[in-house]
């Protein structure tokens, strides 16, 4: 039984220039204990569709339909009251920049301390007890005099520590982390996703990490989904992902990324053209314009997502023994996606 | 932070210096009426003018006139005597702070009152009906200027001139020491005039601040904790929305402080700005010098305290 | 100082289109009623390396240590505070603004962020021909020719001359910022992070569209970036830095398969390869704290703080670069050995690598 299940979810947003369906019929599951990476470029809709397990992106020109059901209710039609109950509490979110997500006006030791008695009514001074113990549990030396510091005296790492601190500071059943650490430089990301490892496996804490680079999504995730254009196009375990993945946008991005283990070839293979308006989507497959391989029926109708295995869904017109020969071909030119 | 209030001190000396010193150039190199002849009044024989200009001690290079200024001023705290009727124009000054000072602090109670609640509840629902009216109406009363809004009140709404009797008329200020009820009834015409165009201003700033500032993503931080919509508006936006609007205000203060000319024209009131008025209408310089001094410094310190105060509201801002 | 390992003995100094020495850059920081200077933010302080004609050279590094101020300083954006920038044989380091701008011709720069670097106010077209009005070059109609070819060249439609940047994705502006770079024909192109602000898929496009142009029009390039694959891919020697100083230069493939500093080692454990096998069951190492700040680096080996290897003579007696192997250069007393790099890089034998 997952612990959050989102149905066919749309989102879309009236703007000046006409409407944007950012989420097309998105449909995840998320199982307790587990990590579910979300990997996409912009405008895929990956951090949409995350902000919108929250409700927090319930706008005067949002139209939001489907279901996300979480402990028996459904996020998608559940009053902004009951919601909020939830928020912090049951599920908790992390962003991308640490340093615009803090408000720069009060104590990061304050900010915790928030989170903390929006959910239970302890006094102060718990609070600021546990908030401590919550830095320190983070990694955050001398974290009595770090709970008076402002955010902007604060490095990047730490400062994503202390957001996750008090994300996890009541020990939430899912983390959300939208692009955690594409803000920080390599060796504090490490740091910080090696925190979120430990901290996951200590509380039992599902995740949903959001991201664009497939390197961390490996290292981090048992199952993952690929999102584009506002549509899941693959979904498989990261085993399979990495070593079978059957949809060739998943094998354009494979193969365009420089790899840091494989011998310097003479040049990247990119994927022609760049990501769709969310305004006026193509017609047929969204990635057609973009697909080498486009059978005549991708420029009409859009696939389904369909298994080709048990757990393994591709959103694809191309048969399951033409993609499997197609993968084949790819990982002989290219000894590094092996 | 001790370092620099020094150095903006310093900086202040030295502006008001050059103020004062142009103020002297203008009035001595631009034509204007000769204030001998003012003082010696009609009929005036060209005897008494000269005599009268060596009284004032106008027959003497405009420097040296300058130079003695100044010594009067660092030396005694003098600002002279004015041309037109002899008076210490510092006691003149002093004499009619309060009536300026009513002015100011009753305009900017009522501006601050009626611009911010209606800039936060436009922020709060953009772009609905009642977002456009007030905007609508704000962008009326900042355009209509201060003396017709003065006068169209005084038409409506004062004893004697106006359509409804309510409130009191031109120049019948009195100070609060002597009747509190007069001296009240007499400036609420003037506070709202006055606030009319600041209300609106402020209105539309604490608007596009709010709005603003409710894109921040701290602003989505707070929802995504659960915080209830109210609290996430008024701790979280409003303390960084309007950490700018109150140092605005400081320094409309500031400038204010030294004169709401126009609304004391035309409600005759005896403050500073009024002074003023009079001063450049009668050539009288050393009026004139004083009540630009006072202008500037006033706006000079409130500057300066308004930067202090941005610092302790704004914590990533510090000085050296 | 002994710098360029490869430079055999008697070769032509015009082998050589950059040469930077000592190059150091301080920023005062003012504070009291005097505005002494009271600290500095020790941004640069004392590299050195050359530049080949034609050579692809990368500066790897993350915030802080140096490379962008690095960049600045070599297209004299910025004045050293001492230290010598000599380029196709000219010290160039304290000439002023208008000796430099006949250079400037030569000598272009790339910018990270797509959305920034581009006037919004003016039309591309203006944009990329503005190096040529300024410079004098041809009347207004070879002018616009040549800002079509360019155009076109980096694969940007010409009839898309006038419209504005805000109308252009990230990727496209990004080939809008490399066609102003490359219009005057320079002979030295120094890109400050060019990709990182684009999409994976995008980014590749714009590698290999570098690519081509270098090769294309004998370009020399200094790539600046903090993603070590892409610095990995484009460039033929590496210079990593740390705390303003260089702590390792070797070729792309030597710096790679064996790192000496371990610095360097670590960047490159902290990498996260898109495996299947990534992170499991490895160990690496993940080095703790943060970047100590630039404006009190730690004596002698900046790295010292953070380093498992660190002994006491680390902490007084601050390494050279120097040769540590067969053409490469290394910054440390205790370099990395073959065991340990295969510890903490992607190898079959994985070992144990103790983690403080």
């Amino acid at each position: 039984m997952p612990l959050l299940e989102i149905e066919d979810l749309h989102v879309s947003f009236k703007t000046m220039d006409g409407v944007v369906r950012a989420v097309e019929g998105v449909s995840l599951s998320l199982d307790a204990r587990k990590t579910l990476g979300v990997v996409g470029e912009s405008g895929s809709g990956k951090s949409v569709t995350a902000q919108t397990i929250l409700g927090l992106t319930r706008f005067p020109n949002a139209t939001i339909s489907g279901r996300i059901m979480f402990d028996g209710h459904d996020l998608v039609t559940m009053s902004t009251d009951h919601l909020r109950s939830i928020r912090g509490a049951r599920i908790a979110m992390i962003f991308q920049d640490p340093l615009s997500s803090l408000h720069p006006f009060f104590k990061v030791g304050h900010q915790i301390v928030e989170a903390i008695r929006v959910h239970e009514d302890v006094p102060r001074d718990v609070a600021r007890r546990r908030t401590i113990e919550a830095l320190r549990s983070v990694g955050i030396p001398s974290p009595e005099e770090r709970f008076d510091s402002f955010p902007h005296e604060m490095s990047g790492g730490m400062r994503q520590r202390a957001m996750i601190a008090m994300a996890l500071a009541l020990r939430p059943d899912i983390l959300i982390a939208d692009e955690p650490t594409t803000a920080l430089d390599v060796t504090v990301q490490a740091q910080v996703l090696e925190l979120i490892q430990a901290l996951r496996d200590d509380f039992g804490t599902a995740v949903i990490l959001i991201t664009h680079d497939l390197g961390v999504v490996a290292q981090m995730a048992d199952d993952v989904v690929v999102m584009y254009a506002g549509r899941v196009l693959e979904q498989a375990s990261r085993e399979t992902l990495f070593t079978e993945p059957e949809h060739p946008y998943t094998w354009g991005l494979l193969q365009s990324i420089p790899r840091l283990d494989a011998p310097r070839t003479g040049r990247l293979s990119p994927i022609a053209g760049s990501p769709p308006s969310l305004i006026n989507v193509p017609r047929g497959c969204t990635f057609h314009p973009r697909c080498p391989y486009a059978p005549p029926p991708a420029f009409e109708t859009e696939p389904a997502l369909a298994p080709s295995e048990p757990g393994h869904l591709v959103r694809c017109h191309l048969p399951v023994e033409e993609r499997k020969r197609l993968w084949q071909s790819l990982q002989n030119e290219h000894p590094a996606l092996r | 932070m001790g370092a620099y209030i020094v150095r903006r001190t310093l900086w202040a000396i030295l502006l008001l210096l050059v103020v004062s010193f142009l103020t002297f150039v203008i009035f001595n190199v631009f034509p204007s009426a000769d204030p001998a002849a003012l003082r010696a009044g009609r009929n005036a024989t060209p005897a008494l003018v000269h005599q009268i200009r060596i009284n004032l001690g106008l027959n003497k290079p405009f420097y040296t006139q300058f130079w003695i200024y100044l010594k009067g001023l660092v030396e005694h705290f003098n600002l002279g005597y004015s041309y037109y009727n002899s008076e210490s124009v510092k006691s003149e000054i002093f004499s009619r702070m309060p009536a300026t000072i009513s002015v100011t602090v009753g305009g900017f109670i009522v501006w601050m009152l009626i611009g911010l609640p209606v800039g936060i509840v436009s922020a709060i629902r953009p772009r609905s009906i009642l977002d456009r009216v007030m905007m609508g109406t704000s962008l009326v009363a900042i355009s209509a200027p201060v003396y017709f809004l003065g006068l169209v009140s005084l038409f409506l709404f004062a004893k004697g001139t106006g359509q409804l009797q309510w409130f009191g008329a031109a120049g019948s200020y009195v100070p609060i020491t002597q009747n509190v009820g007069v001296w009240f009834n007499s400036l609420i015409l003037p506070w709202f005039t006055l606030a009319a165009a600041f209300a609106a201003f402020y209105a539309r700033m604490t608007r596009g601040n709010l709005i603003e500032t409710m894109h921040e993503d701290y602003i989505r931080t707070a929802r995504a904790k659960g915080l209830r919509e109210s609290v996430v508006i008024t701790k979280h936006g409003l303390r960084a929305a309007l950490t700018p609007i109150v140092t605005m205000a400081g320094m409309d203060i500031g400038l204010l402080l030294g004169g709401a000319i126009l609304t004391e024209i035309v409600f005759n009131i005896p403050g500073i700005g009024r002074y003023a008025y009079d001063a450049i209408v009668n050539s009288d310089l050393p009026a004139i010098q004083g009540t630009v001094l006072f202008g500037a410094f006033f706006i000079v310190f409130a500057n300066l305290v308004v930067d202090i105060l941005y610092a302790f509201l704004d914590p990533r801002v510090t000085y050296g | 100082m002994a710098v360029a390992a490869e430079r055999a003995p008697g070769a032509a100094v015009d082998e050589n289109l950059l040469v930077v020495r000592d190059l150091v850059k301080h920023f005062p920081i003012r504070k009291g009623l005097l505005q002494r200077e009271v600290a500095r933010v020790h941004a640069v302080d004392g590299i050195s390396f050359d530049v080949r004609r034609g050579e692809t050279f990368g500066l790897v590094g993350e915030s802080g240590c140096g490379k962008s101020t690095t960049a600045r300083l070599v297209t004299r954006l910025l004045t050293p505070t001492s230290g010598q920038v000599v380029y196709d044989g000219q010290d160039i380091s304290t000439w002023p603004e208008r000796r430099i701008r006949p250079l400037r011709r030569d000598v272009q720069m790339i910018f990270q962020d797509p959305y920034a670097s581009l006037n919004p106010r003016r039309s591309i077209g203006t944009i990329i021909g503005e190096p040529l009005r300024l410079l004098g070059i041809g009347d207004r109609e070879e002018r616009r020719t040549r800002v079509r070819e360019v155009m076109e060249r980096v694969g940007l439609n010409p009839e898309h001359f006038n419209r504005y940047p805000h109308e252009f994705s990230g990727g496209q502006r990004q080939r809008i910022g490399i066609a102003r770079a490359i219009v005057l024909r320079p002979k030295l192109i120094v890109a400050d992070e060019p990709v990182s602000a684009l999409d994976v898929s995008i980014q590749a496009q714009v590698l290999n569209l570098l690519q081509e142009l270098r090769d294309e029009m004998g370009l020399t390039l200094v790539f600046i970036a903090h993603d070590l694959s892409v610095v990995r891919h484009m460039c033929d020697r590496i210079a990593v830095m740390y705390l303003g100083k260089i702590v390792e230069l070797a070729s792309g493939d030597r710096l790679y398969d064996h790192p000496r500093h371990p610095y360097t080692g670590a960047l490159l454990s902290a990498v996260p390869t898109p495996k299947a096998s990534a992170g499991r069951g490895r160990r690496r190492v993940v080095l703790q704290g943060d970047v100590p700040s630039p404006v009190a680096p730690p004596s002698a080996c900046r790295f010292h703080t953070r380093c498992w290897k660190a002994q006491p003579i680390c902490s007084e007696v601050e390494p050279p670069l120097e040769s540590k192997g067969p053409r490469d250069l290394a910054a440390c007393h205790f370099p990395l050995t073959d065991g340990e790099v295969e510890a903490l890089t992607e190898r079959p034998e994985v070992g144990q690598l103790p983690n403080e």
